[in-house]
């Protein structure tokens, strides 16, 4: 019973901690809201914030997933690759068959996979997570190459196009998507026992495996979280482009793991919420979407991601330290 | 300056050579009898100079990326700095037409970004593979603004002599790469700063109790890391006699695996500069006998994962033994 009630007491702490946090975070999303409106008219249409939350919902897929092995205090740095090969797969599969769901089935299948051989590296073998997961990367990323040998699968059935490109109620599909998955990953990590287990192996993983918890089943867990959902993003991300190259994923890793760190989650496990990564795709997907009303090149892309990667673990660092002095 | 915990170094070297020697060059010899049997041309004098040759560059960036593993530390950027260092070179060479000032700004900026690197791994203390993720994806967006995607070509053909000339008979990539191992080695091995290198890795509080300055050296290493990209981003221009935007994008991991390979390990600062030469011939022999093979270089990035994820579970193994 005691184990019970630190467990509960836990997450309350964070939860206050973070709420500041997150505010400054809203803050910040209004500020580049108020400043785009003024540098461009066709920033503040309904049509373009719409767009807006189309862009940040495939960035959140991603980064929902991650959010949760980052909590672990461990990194995934395949999932760029893993949407690729999940991709190209589910592609194939919707070709060849015409099923939309199958292809979901392959794809989400195929992004668990590489979950789990992420999980076991890490978990099992014990190998840095950061070093295994950059090694699946590359893995994962040349059976993608060799499986496409350079061509293009492009036109899809227009019932799966609807999923990347569809509207209802005058609203993008992904985004009730992305809702629904806010909602879910949300309710897991902070109201299920799975997601405290998850918390406090970030926190201090030697006191969570001395409590009982199986801290390596619940890493290949997080693991296999992660992969789904890069799996599930290649799925809208596949149906919006309605074509699959071998390199689709490439350019996804920095914006993923800029949305996430932007969104509040600490490199070092055991503080972040799901719906700070939703913050962060937001503002990530608003800086990018700025720059492209701007009409600033796709060339400086990767230069900003990487900036706002350092600055953003940077801020964190800052402000753990003064909210440990101060207390 | 005390000589406290800096004296089992020279054990703890030890004991990896005995350790891993066996491991990395049983694979060495495994992978160059399995391609001497799949493919005739593989074991032929014109092909293996041919593996020399192409490792040289490779080798040049695995040598400081040795260290900055000792360190416990990791450079995901040098790949991409490699690159933009390389159209710095064909950049400045082309208007100026002096190799002494393109090389100067070459590796002026290598440099810098390996001090920005170290500066902030050391100072604010963000893990070494997210800050070098940020910077990769600074270099990289830099090496696509500066060319817009472009290659820069029309340089002095003179240039591919850097690649292909030779000194007193000797590939002039094999001298650079000869004095680049040598120097390092008499760094890591024969002076003070290199007795810091594996004590960062191994013990950083201590290293500071002792009063070394912990965050200079930190620097240092990076810095030397950065350096070291841009002396190999001359070879690299010569060698296509052009620059490229993406041309050594991902070469950090096969620097990566060569040190992986060579048995230093990514924690705890054990680290063997020998080791690195192995893997870079390892790496080297992997790719060529299976570019004879004609396998694409998608499936042979897979295979030095591979590599890497074996060579990572024998050194779990060990340490497990222990």
């Amino acid at each position: 019973m005691t184990g019970m009630e630190t467990t509960a007491a836990s997450p309350r702490f964070v939860m206050s901690g973070d709420l500041t946090q997150l505010f400054y975070r809203l803050a910040a999303v209004g500020l580049i809201c108020v400043v785009l409106s003024f540098l461009n008219d066709a920033f503040l249409t309904i049509n373009n914030l719409l767009n807006v939350l189309r862009q940040a919902s495939l960035v959140f897929f991603m980064a929902s997933g991650l959010t949760l092995v980052i909590l672990t205090g461990k990194i995934d740095l395949s999932v760029g690759a893993t949407v690729g090969l999940s991709a190209c797969l589910a592609a194939t599969m919707i070709k060849s068959t015409g099923s939309p769901w199958l292809g979901a089935m392959v794809g989400i299948g195929a992004g668990s996979l590489v979950g789990i051989a992420n999980g076991v590296m890490v978990a099992g073998l014990r190998i840095p997570s950061f070093i295994a997961t950059y090694g699946s990367l590359w893995i994962v990323q040349g059976i993608t190459y060799y499986y496409m040998a350079g061509e293009t699968i492009y036109g899809f059935p227009p019932g799966f196009r609807a999923l990347g490109s569809g509207y209802a109620l005058g609203i993008p599909i992904p985004v009730y998507l992305m809702a629904g998955f806010l909602f879910i990953g949300s309710f897991f990590a902070r109201r299920t026992t799975y997601g405290q287990q998850i918390y406090a192996i970030g926190a201090n993983a030697v006191a969570a495996r001395l409590s009982g918890i199986p801290v390596n089943s619940r890493l290949v867990l997080v693991f296999i979280m992660s992969g789904a959902m890069a799996g599930l993003a290649s799925l809208v991300f596949l149906a919006r482009l309605n074509s699959a190259e071998g390199d689709i994923g490439e350019s996804l890793t920095l914006p993923t793991i800029a949305a996430v760190l932007i969104g509040g989650t600490s490199l070092f496990g055991g503080i972040g919420t799901v719906f700070g990564t939703f913050v962060g795709a937001l503002i990530l997907t608003l800086i990018l979407n700025g720059m492209n009303l701007l009409a600033v090149s796709a060339n400086w892309q990767p230069l900003v991601t990487g900036a706002i990667i350092i600055f953003a673990v940077w801020l964190d660092m800052a402000t753990t330290a003064r909210r440990e002095a101060s207390a | 300056m005390t000589d406290h915990g800096l004296t089992t170094q020279p054990a703890a070297a030890n004991a990896s050579v005995l350790t891993h020697m066996p491991g990395v060059a049983f694979m060495l010899i495994l992978l160059f009898v399995a391609f001497a049997t799949a493919s005739p041309g593989f074991a032929t004098l014109a092909n293996l100079s041919n593996v020399v040759l192409q490792s040289t560059i490779l080798l040049i960036i695995a040598l400081p990326m040795t260290l900055i593993i000792m360190t416990e530390g990791l450079d995901l950027s040098m790949g991409a700095v490699l690159t933009l260092t390389s159209i710095v070179f064909a950049a400045v060479l082309l208007p100026t037409g002096s190799y002494a000032v393109a090389f100067l700004a070459s590796s002026a900026v290598g440099s810098l970004f390996g001090a920005a690197n170290g500066w902030l791994i050391a100072v604010p203390r963000i893990p070494p593979f997210v800050t070098t993720l940020g910077t990769l994806g600074i270099a990289q967006g830099l090496c696509l603004i500066v060319t817009d995607g472009q290659s820069i070509v029309g340089l002095p053909p003179q240039l591919q002599l850097l690649y292909a000339g030779t000194i007193l008979g000797v590939p002039v990539p094999l001298v650079m790469a000869a004095v680049a191992y040598l120097a390092i080695h008499g760094v890591l091995y024969h002076t003070r700063f290199g007795t810091y290198v594996p004590a960062l890795g191994g013990n950083r509080e201590a290293l500071r109790q002792a009063g070394v300055n912990d965050s200079l050296v930190l620097v240092a290493v990076y810095t030397l890391g950065g350096f070291m990209a841009g002396v190999a981003a001359t070879l690299l221009t010569a060698r296509m006699n052009a620059a490229h935007p993406t041309a050594a994008i991902g070469m950090e991991f096969d620097a990566i695996a060569a040190v992986a390979v060579g048995g230093t390990q990514f924690e705890r600062g054990n680290g063997w500069l020998f080791g690195t030469l192995l893997g870079v011939a390892t790496i080297g022999v992997l790719r060529n006998g299976l570019n004879l093979l004609a396998i694409p270089s998608s499936v042979q990035v897979s295979c030095v994962g591979l590599l890497v994820v074996l060579a990572l579970l024998v050194d779990g193994l060990r340490s497990t033994d222990e």
